[in-house]
């Protein structure tokens, strides 16, 4: 049994490697994720950074509706609405929605909103050049606030998307804005 | 045992000289006494997680909340999976091939005899853990054993970190004792043992090993995440930080659909061993079984996301999964085919490793089907989260995985103990359990498809009727269990007739070579396989 020593070293160090390969695989799914559903659009996440509008050609011959949905998350004490429930729009086209927050509760809360597009494979094509959602909105008791969202549609989306629908949940952040606060101050 | 020992080994110069009492099962490096560590407690956590299946079908023997709170039934739904999962068939199974590789193999241990004690004596701290999580204020984990996000993290009470610790720690004996079963088979066989000459049991236990060690770590990776999202402040599944909680699902399940074949790959083994055995036959196409046991194993990291089929894939996504996931099939038919054609014209005869199965083989193939149903994308829809999944998953683990652990017990206990077991109480035992248990859990298709829901403490009237029978089934088969423990007791006394060392007719292989009982030390000059 002895001579079999170096060998079972051997295969045991291989499968201690697959091991941690595999652990660090876990993690690396999520990046993995997050790139692969901003390849395909499929889970519905637009971008989170602002997108620049140049050169881009109007495509007056075809419409798009673009309805906008709003909710809080659960025991988010805001009223939040879009002023605009439904645009019809060409493709390239520059267009304004604003958005009303309202802090009803008597204590400062810091939201953040987060944007869904359904069906999923239009997200990509929607491109917002300014928007509330790209940071986190601090509002004090009782203080409402109007936020303005920009965006146009890509021309490049399929023929078959006529209608999409953007959807913002609003969720309460104050804990997590406090925490890096503190950290960083 | 140990006059068995001495009378084989008088010139067993290095054989060590076991300290009594509890201090020899403490420091045992012996792969057979952690077997029997192994399979006692897999069979002791079975009857604690079997407890909790009976707090459950009490609640629902009626409609309406009767005997305990729906939070306290959460708890016992989400601890009855963990238990069952990772304390009764992972180790029952690991037991089996620690007793049996080594035998099957012609080794004399396990290659790392000490890793493997270790992994045994972490398993009764996990448990300790999980379990006295449940007398904690505000109770144990309430989630589900799949622990979705975010009810595992915002909305979970502070059990989830000792859950968390007590997953880890399974997760680390199961990963050790996967990788000692692959060093052992890989280093370990007798000469002349090639691995197209290494009994099934032994083959699915190397692909299973695989298996555990390619998921056991991400199923880490996916507690850690849960543990730093509720209390390190990351938001990996927490949308409004920039997470998503549906990628929990998909992590989960990366692990979730290879775990139920490691639960139900050893288990085609034990039967591809018996089968032969009792039909005085070869078994039929040996080859085909190997290459459809690795072809289910490969299969099982392409089809997670039939799990997440309501979750809004995109329809590419749904195709896929569901032509993926119908795949498997193929190879498990060519398995239940290989049973069938092994049994064609044999000499039968019906000894209870064969009884069980016999029942593994139909039983196992209605769940199957049922499994083969949910498969199908669009009816998903209708079935997802209703009894009809938990029929399906009952059929394929208890019908499935615990008969053939079963199987294996009745098979190879006369080899353990030398004598043989109890044939009436053995009788009692099948019978009874393969009538309770299909009470128990066939009517659960109907309220399925009728549309009750799974984890849910109360029901609409109409699910009454049907309910109280799944009840009755319920305890039934929980109390057919204490027959087998009656039986095992026996067993371990060396009560029963002296069996010889090939004990079957028809068994072949090398474990039916060594003395009965199987002595302490076996295969110390490896034998020469022909
Ligand atoms: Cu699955």
């Amino acid at each position: 049994m002895e001579s079999k020593q170096p060998e079972i070293r051997k295969t045991v160090i291989k499968l201690v490697a697959v091991v941690i390969g595999m652990f660090g695989f876990g993690f690396a799914l999520v990046p993995l994720y997050d790139v692969f559903c901003e390849i395909t659009g499929i889970n519905g996440k637009t971008s989170d950074v602002a997108a620049t509008y140049e050169n881009v050609v109007v495509d007056k011959g075809r419409w798009v509706n673009v309805e906008f949905i709003t909710r809080t998350n659960s025991g988010m004490p805001w009223e939040f609405k879009s002023q605009t429930k439904r645009v019809r729009v060409n493709p390239g086209e520059m267009h304004q929605v604003d958005f009303y927050a309202h802090n009803t509760s008597s204590r400062d809360i810091v939201g953040q909103a987060v944007p869904s597009v359904s069906p999923g494979t239009a997200a990509i094509y929607l491109n917002k050049t300014e928007c509330f959602c790209f940071d986190q909105q601090p509002l004090k008791a009782g203080e409402e606030v109007i936020m303005p969202m920009r965006f146009y549609v890509d021309p490049a989306l399929p023929e078959d998307i006529t209608y999409f629908t953007l959807q913002y949940t609003l969720y309460d952040v104050t804990e997590q804005a406090q925490e890096i606060a503190y950290n960083r101050g | 045992m140990t006059t068995a020992t001495d009378e084989l080994h008088h010139d067993d110069h290095h054989h060590d000289h076991k300290p009594s009492g509890i201090m020899r099962w403490l420091l045992t490096t012996n792969h057979k006494d952690i077997s029997s560590l192994y399979l006692w407690f897999a069979f002791i956590m079975f009857l604690v997680g079997g407890a909790m299946a009976m707090v459950i079908r009490a609640e629902l023997f009626q409609p309406g909340l009767q005997i305990v709170e729906p939070d306290f039934f959460n708890q016992m739904t989400t601890v009855h999976g963990l238990i069952m999962v990772f304390g009764a068939v992972m180790p029952a199974f690991t037991g089996l091939a620690n007793w049996m590789v080594p035998l099957m193999i012609g080794a004399p241990d396990m290659a790392l005899p000490r890793m493997n004690n270790w992994s045994f004596w972490i398993l009764p701290f996990a448990f300790a853990i999980l379990l006295s999580s449940l007398f904690m204020e505000g109770g144990g984990p309430n989630f589900g054993w799949t622990f979705y996000a975010p009810l595992s993290t915002t909305y979970s009470n502070d059990s989830t970190a000792l859950f968390v610790f007590s997953v880890h720690i399974m997760g680390a004996s199961s990963i050790m004792g996967a990788i000692n079963v692959i060093v052992t088979i890989l280093n370990m066989r007798a000469p002349g043992m090639t691995l197209m000459k290494m009994p099934l049991f032994v083959w699915t236990w190397l692909i299973t090993a695989f298996l555990l060690i390619a998921v056991m770590p991400v199923l880490a990776g996916a507690v850690t995440m849960v543990l730093t999202d509720k209390y390190f402040g990351t938001s990996f599944f927490d949308a409004a930080g920039g997470g998503d909680p549906v990628m929990f699902q998909h992590i989960f399940w990366f692990f979730g659909h290879p775990e139920v074949y490691i639960m139900i790959l050893p288990a085609f083994g034990i039967i591809s061993q018996i089968v032969p055995t009792f039909s005085r036959k070869k078994l039929f196409g040996y080859a085909s079984m190997v290459y459809a046991t690795a072809s289910i194993a490969l299969l099982s990291f392409v089809v997670w996301a039939h799990h997440m089929f309501t979750t809004g894939m995109p329809l590419f996504g749904e195709l896929f999964f569901m032509i993926a996931t119908m795949l498997i099939s193929v190879p498990t038919g060519v398995k239940v085919f290989n049973w069938v054609a092994t049994m064609w014209r044999g000499a039968i005869s019906f000894e209870m490793p064969m009884m069980f199965s016999l029942a593994f083989i139909v039983l196992f193939t209605i769940g199957g089907l049922s499994g083969l149903m949910l498969a199908i994308t669009p009816v998903d829809f209708q079935y997802h989260d209703t009894y009809f999944v938990v029929a399906h998953f009952h059929y394929v683990l208890v019908t499935g995985a615990v008969f053939s652990i079963m199987a294996a017990a009745y098979y190879w206990l006369p080899k353990w103990t030398g004598k043989m077991y109890d044939t009436t109480l053995a009788q009692w035992h099948f019978w009874c359990s393969l009538i309770s248990v299909n009470l128990l859990f066939f009517p659960m298709h109907f309220v399925g498809l009728a549309g009750m829901p799974r984890r849910i403490p109360d029901y609409a009237l109409q699910f009454a009727d049907f309910n109280k029978w799944i009840s009755i089934g319920g305890f039934a088969f929980g109390l057919s269990q204490l027959i087998f423990l009656a039986l095992l007791i026996k067993a371990c006394r060396k009560q029963g007739e002296p069996v010889s060392d090939q004990v079957w007719e028809g068994a072949e292989g090398l474990e039916w070579e060594v003395p009965s009982p199987a002595p302490y030390h076996t295969f110390e000059t490896p034998p020469v396989v022909k």
